[in-house]
């Protein structure tokens, strides 16, 4: 039986920055370990040799002509945006006063 | 007339027998009398598709050759983005959004002169089997108005399926398009990866996802799936071949001498009684018809549904990275001297549902290091085996076949504090995703238990989705002259019109 402790699951939503409640914590950890099972029946197959799929399709480096086109206008840009100043998106603060 | 197919719209208005503004404000009232009870739709643009029918109804009098179903109304999944209409992805982290821009299959339908009336409702980022992952509450089964739609296209599906729209645009990662068309007796295609483009498409699992048309027959979801596909320089995934010939195969629908392969993994234990036996009835028809049924094997299926929990998860970890609080969509906690990584968290835990957390903390931890390689990679390694199993049954068979979903619709609430019953449900549905190939549900009746809709499952190799509606066709024709009318005749009355 695989398991997730209520701490496991607060440091994996910190690294997907999600501040989750001390309720949705506990809900989540109690669900993972059957979740974790049933997932982990992947590695009950002998996968030795066999190469790895990332994508349907062979996929190859798409390209085309450097050439200009249309693109959004600033204000449809910035439709969107939950804060702008002049024609920028406005943000909090994100380095600390002393770097 | 919202009665008629798409097909016999279509025809209907380039005889000039009416006009798309009618045919558009028909729909329009039945929306507004059924939804309140289906909740089908998020959001209805009923100004903006009386003005795309003018359009139209005013490109036909000026001589201009319109496509099929130029003129007949359609029904958006709100995962597409189309530009000025609410567009949520049925996440409250996208609440009020309006896209600055169309997404390929919106310019596509509007180009063909499709009238979209509305966004239709969706578990949030498409995470969901049911429609009760939405952020703005389920969209109920016009079958049976205590059961879901399935899902995650629940409100696409139910649209048509209520005759609130002739045709809809759904999207299908793990059988998001298949598995409510089949619970809610309607026709639904997810065609090859790469058929239909991704641009605008919000993503969910970029290795995945595939949007594709639903239809109440197979010839209408042919007429919308060659106006939806084709090759897009946006889309760096978009294939270039041309698109196979779906309608001309849908109006053909011959299937003498056709192999029909029945994959021995996924029928039987697990799959309700009604079920295997409208399967086992369908199986019948299509043998009759001159068919030839083989059996074929593909062991590595079981391991699909963990591999699609593993690989879908990590892509949407990555995905929904993008909502950051930062350019658009919610912004929470931003007050004096919080920092962005404190205003992004707080965000993304008000604006994301409870299945979205799930499945990107799950994610999460498949990536993470020390983890990758036993998760992440053996479920990568477990879809080479699933494609190889493909390959060896395309071999034996033109096409194969399973029921779609191993259940008929289940009532709202059944499995929602369940995440592992919920994912059962897409048994059938996941190889096609993972092998990137193409799939059908057409309804193969009714369980006798119930009295609910079954689909039947039809797959093709990819690039090959005609061979869908041959077969499709096929089936449906043998079915409708046994029924005598079609499917949805059945369904019970709704705001007392059906």
């Amino acid at each position: 039986m695989s398991s997730l402790s209520r701490d496991d699951v607060a440091k994996l939503a910190g690294l997907a920055r999600i501040e989750m409640t001390e309720a949705e914590l506990v809900e989540l950890s109690s669900q993972f370990g059957m979740i974790l099972d049933a997932v982990a029946r992947v590695q009950e197959v002998d996968l030795t040799g066999v190469k790895a799929t990332s994508h349907p399709q062979p996929l190859e480096n798409v390209a085309r002509p450097d050439v200009v086109l249309p693109s959004l206008s600033p204000e449809d840009a910035l439709s969107g945006a939950p804060a702008k100043e002049e024609s920028r998106f406005r943000v909090p603060q994100i380095l600390g006063e002393a770097e | 007339m919202i009665k008629q197919t798409a097909s016999e719209m279509g025809e209907a208005l380039s005889k000039g027998e009416i006009s798309s503004v009618e045919l558009t404000k028909a729909h329009l009232d039945r929306i507004a009398e059924v939804d309140g009870q289906v909740k089908a739709f998020l959001h209805v643009d009923a100004e903006g598709a009386l003005a795309q029918a003018k359009g139209v109804d005013a490109r036909r009098k000026s001589g201009e050759k319109l496509s099929p179903i130029a003129g007949v109304p359609l029904a958006l999944k709100d995962v597409l983005a189309q530009r000025g209409v609410p567009t949520t992805a049925g996440s409250k982290i996208l609440e009020n959004w309006k896209p600055p821009y169309d997404s390929t299959v919106v310019s596509k339908l509007k180009d063909a002169g499709v009238v979209i009336m509305g966004k239709t409702n969706m578990d949030e980022f498409a995470m969901g089997s049911s429609t009760e992952n939405s952020g703005y509450g389920p969209t109920f089964n016009p079958w049976d108005l205590a059961r879901t739609p399935g899902g995650s296209s629940g409100g696409s599906a139910a649209a048509v399926s209520a005759f609130e729209a002739p045709l809809a645009v759904g999207s299908d990662t793990g059988g998001s398009i298949r598995q409510p068309a089949a619970l809610t007796g309607i026709v639904g295609v997810r065609p090859t990866y790469g058929a239909v483009s991704r641009y605008g498409l919000i993503a969910y699992s970029s290795s995945l996802d595939q949007a594709g048309p639903f239809g109440r027959t197979v010839l209408d979801t042919a007429l919308l799936h060659e106006v939806m596909a084709g090759h897009d320089v946006k889309d760096a995934t978009s294939i270039s071949a041309p698109v196979p010939a779906v309608v001309a195969a849908a109006k053909s629908g011959d299937v003498k001498g056709m192999k029909i392969g029945v994959i021995k993994q996924l029928q039987g234990e697990g799959y309700q009684k009604g079920v295997q036996a409208r399967f086992d009835e369908s199986l019948q028809v299509l043998a009759s018809l001159g068919a030839e049924i083989v059996e074929v094997d593909c062991p590595s299926f079981e391991y699909a549904l963990a591999a699609y929990y593993l690989i879908a998860p990590s892509e949407c970890s990555s995905n929904l990275a993008r909502f950051d609080a930062m350019r658009y969509g919610l912004r929470t906690g931003d007050t004096e001297g919080a920092s962005a990584e404190a205003v992004m968290s707080a965000t993304r835990d008000a604006g994301f549902g409870r299945e979205v957390k799930r499945r990107i903390i799950l994610g999460t931890y498949a990536l993470s290091s020390g983890y990758y390689d036993a998760y992440y990679g053996s479920a990568q390694k477990i879809r080479t085996l699933i494609i190889q199993d493909y390959a060896k049954a395309f071999a034996q068979a033109d096409v194969l076949v399973s029921p779609t979903a191993p259940t008929t619709a289940y009532k709202i609430g059944e499995k929602v504090d369940d995440p592992m019953a919920m994912y059962l449900g897409d048994v059938a549905t996941i190889p096609v995703n993972l092998a990137g190939i193409c799939g059908m549900s057409l309804p193969a009746g009714l369980a006798e238990e119930d009295g609910l809709p079954v689909g039947f499952q039809i797959m093709a190799p990819a690039m090959q989705d005609q061979r869908l509606y041959q077969a499709g066709a096929a089936l449906e024709a043998a079915l409708l002259s046994k029924w005598g009318a079609p499917i949805l005749s059945k369904a019970p009355t709704l705001g007392g019109v059906r």
